[in-house]
């Protein structure tokens, strides 16, 4: 499969977009600067760079509780998700849903998801949308390991496969549901073996390689919007921080989170970029210097950008 | 006028929006050839074809989670269940995802679509086929809840419905979809929120809605032979409430009675008595009652059903009591 070098380019930008954004939010948040709660995508970059890489600006997806990543992916403006995740007014939702709630339809993003498994159908429905209105759009759904044991999941891959619709579910299997490790409650070995129950194909990739994921998704993504029907992706891979921030990580053995973090994504991709003569490396550091300066930019925008009145917390309710 | 069914002013009412608007389509259980268990889809998978009349598998969560996906992106679908008891399989896409997306993404985004779905007793149908769930769906802010009375407020309220660029919950009573009524051939709609008087009166007000409706028109003819007038007002929308027309009338009858098919706690009655005591207590000559399901599930045999569910002779009763506080 032949990647188009912007393409290629574009990935190592996204994966390091990412990265130093998850980096500035860890801080921020760790410094109080940042309310709530925060679950990071450190260590994930590869497979929301690779799927997002092969789709267009008006595909869709949905997100999940760790969205950050999916939908710097998909195209969206680090100035107002930051701006979103201090609960500022000049956030893409106004401060309303902060950072497990960010949609910005006009870039087919449908809305990061606070409850396990809840965008699955919503991705469905989408790509039955797109196939009723002959668009030719294709729906990308995002979620965990531990929602694919949610009862959306399998009905929503039921429905799909049943009506071939333009839709590619994406596991981002990282091996743990909040705190308990996926082998005691799956008796699969892969989630992928789980697409052969409802007629799609399924492949088990290595998450960390975003090469990988980009050509499963390219195939996926191909056929769905050949009408060829649905396809599952499981990108196994890790995060490298807790479930959310500020979780004592008492069920991950430290020797696996070294082994893990030693296999990151980006600086053998980046690596690789600069061997196959793709990039030089002062091109590298540029896009690494100019991702840093936008996310720099992006926590000046957020600290400088006035808080909602309060009471804006009445509108939006009803279209 | 013509005069149709309940059922047949759904199936009107879809057919009409679905020729109006080529985004609007159906799914749902045994709607296409089969014409919906309740013969509310009759003729639609005929006239607009698989494409836009779909049948579903049982899959509750799925297909009402993939309506919200697909409203949010440029259809209108009007969903059905085949039982509204079983709204609580998608309960999290109606509850956490449908009433909140508008909102919680700064209004960026609407979710219109349409869940229609049968409810209510007096058939012997037992605990999970005869439920009212729509005082918790009334609970939640995004939902607009509709549970219309007459094949005429059905149609005019459906094609609001449709029409609506929030989630509607459209509630239809199973005892009323082969009840008959007007409903002109022309086009029509009513709003949505506007509750209307199907019978004017002097002396007391009830406020019901959905089959209760019914009842209480019988209740207050069989009291009007002993001269008292009774005032029905006919909800129409439990939420949004329209609390203009529910003060309007109790200040006139300065009596109230409120009629409601489900359960008493926490209920849309509760929070009929409450508006009433909030905005309109000193117009009150007598206690508010009301007239409910008693708090249990709703039990199999006719002779506990009929036990549990609001009865015509409750009514009379309670219209009795407040007359005579």
């Amino acid at each position: 499969m032949e990647i188009p070098r912007e393409t290629l380019v574009l990935m190592l930008e996204l994966m390091l977009k990412i990265r130093h954004f998850e980096l500035r939010v860890k801080d921020l948040f760790a410094a109080g600067e940042i309310p709530g709660f925060v679950h990071l995508y450190l260590g994930q970059e590869a497979v929301a760079a690779g799927v997002c890489a092969t789709l267009n600006k008006d595909d869709y997806i949905t997100s999940t509780h760790r969205g950050h990543g999916h939908i710097i992916a998909k195209g969206a403006d680090v100035k107002y998700m930051m701006a979103e995740l201090y609960g500022k007014a000049t956030g893409y939702n106004k401060g309303k849903g902060g950072s497990q709630h960010i949609a910005w339809p006009g870039l087919g993003i449908l809305g990061a998801n606070g409850i396990v498994s809840g965008g699955i159908p919503i991705a469905t429905g989408a790509a039955m949308s797109a196939k009723l209105r002959k668009s030719g759009q294709v729906a990308v759904a995002f979620f965990g390991d531990g929602a694919s044991n949610e009862g959306a999941f399998h009905e929503s891959l039921n429905l799909a496969a049943v009506f071939d619709l333009p839709v590619v579910y994406v596991c981002e299997n990282n091996l743990y549901g909040v705190g308990t490790r996926q082998t005691r409650v799956r008796k699969v070995e892969n989630v992928a073996d789980r697409a052969a129950a409802y007629g799609m194909p399924g492949q088990t990739v290595d998450g960390n390689d975003v090469l990988a994921v980009y050509r499963a998704a390219r195939e996926a993504v191909d056929r769905a919007r050949a009408g060829a029907g649905p396809t599952l992706i499981e990108c196994q891979t890790y995060r490298w921080r807790t479930h959310f921030e500020g979780e004592p990580d008492t069920y991950r053995p430290p020797e696996e989170v070294e082994a893990w973090m030693r296999r990151e994504p980006i600086a053998p991709y980046r690596q690789y970029l600069i061997e196959q003569g793709i990039l030089s490396t002062r091109e590298a550091e540029e896009i690494e210097q100019h991702v840093i300066v936008q996310v720099n930019d992006a926590v000046e925008f957020a600290r400088n950008s006035p808080f909602p009145a309060p009471e804006t917390a009445l509108e939006d309710l009803w279209a | 006028m013509r005069e149709i069914s309940f059922s047949q002013a759904i199936v009107e009412a879809t057919a009409e929006e679905m020729r109006r608007d080529p985004t609007v389509c159906v799914w749902g259980l045994d709607i296409g050839p089969y014409g919906g268990a309740f013969g509310c889809t009759r003729g639609l998978y005929e006239e607009f074809g698989p494409e836009r009349v779909i049948d579903m598998p049982i899959s509750e969560l799925g297909y009402v989670g993939m309506g919200v996906g697909a409203a949010a992106t440029g259809l209108r679908p009007v969903v059905e269940l085949q039982f509204s008891d079983w709204i609580t399989l998608p309960s999290d896409t109606l509850i956490n995802q449908a009433s909140k997306m508008r909102y919680m993404f700064g209004g960026v985004l609407s979710v219109p679509m349409v869940l229609r779905a049968p409810v209510g007793g007096y058939l012997a149908a037992a605990g999970q086929h005869s439920n009212s769930f729509e005082s918790m769906f009334a609970h939640i802010p995004g939902l607009k809840v509709v549970l219309p009375s007459t094949p005429y407020d059905a149609k005019g309220l459906l094609k609001s419905a449709i029409r609506d660029n929030n989630t509607v919950l459209f509630f239809e009573h199973k005892k009323l979809y082969e009840t008959k009524g007007p409903v002109p051939e022309e086009e029509y709609t009513i709003p949505i929120g506007k509750a209307d008087i199907k019978r004017p009166g002097t002396d007391v007000t009830i406020v019901a809605y959905a089959f209760m409706v019914r009842k209480s028109l019988a209740a207050a003819e069989q009291l009007a032979q002993e001269g008292i007038s009774v005032e029905v007002v006919d909800l129409r929308t439990v939420s949004p409430l329209d609390e203009e027309a529910i003060l309007t009338s109790v200040k006139k009858t300065q009596r109230l009675v409120i009629v409601q098919e489900t359960w008493r706690r926490c209920s849309v009655g509760a929070e009929v008595a409450a508006i009433v005591a909030e905005q309109a207590l000193d117009y009150l000559d007598a206690p508010v009652v009301r007239v409910t399901a008693k708090d249990v599930p709703i039990p199999f045999s006719p002779v506990l059903e009929n036990y549990v569910l609001p009865q015509e002779a409750d009514i009379i009763a309670a219209v009795r009591r407040v007359l005579r506080a």
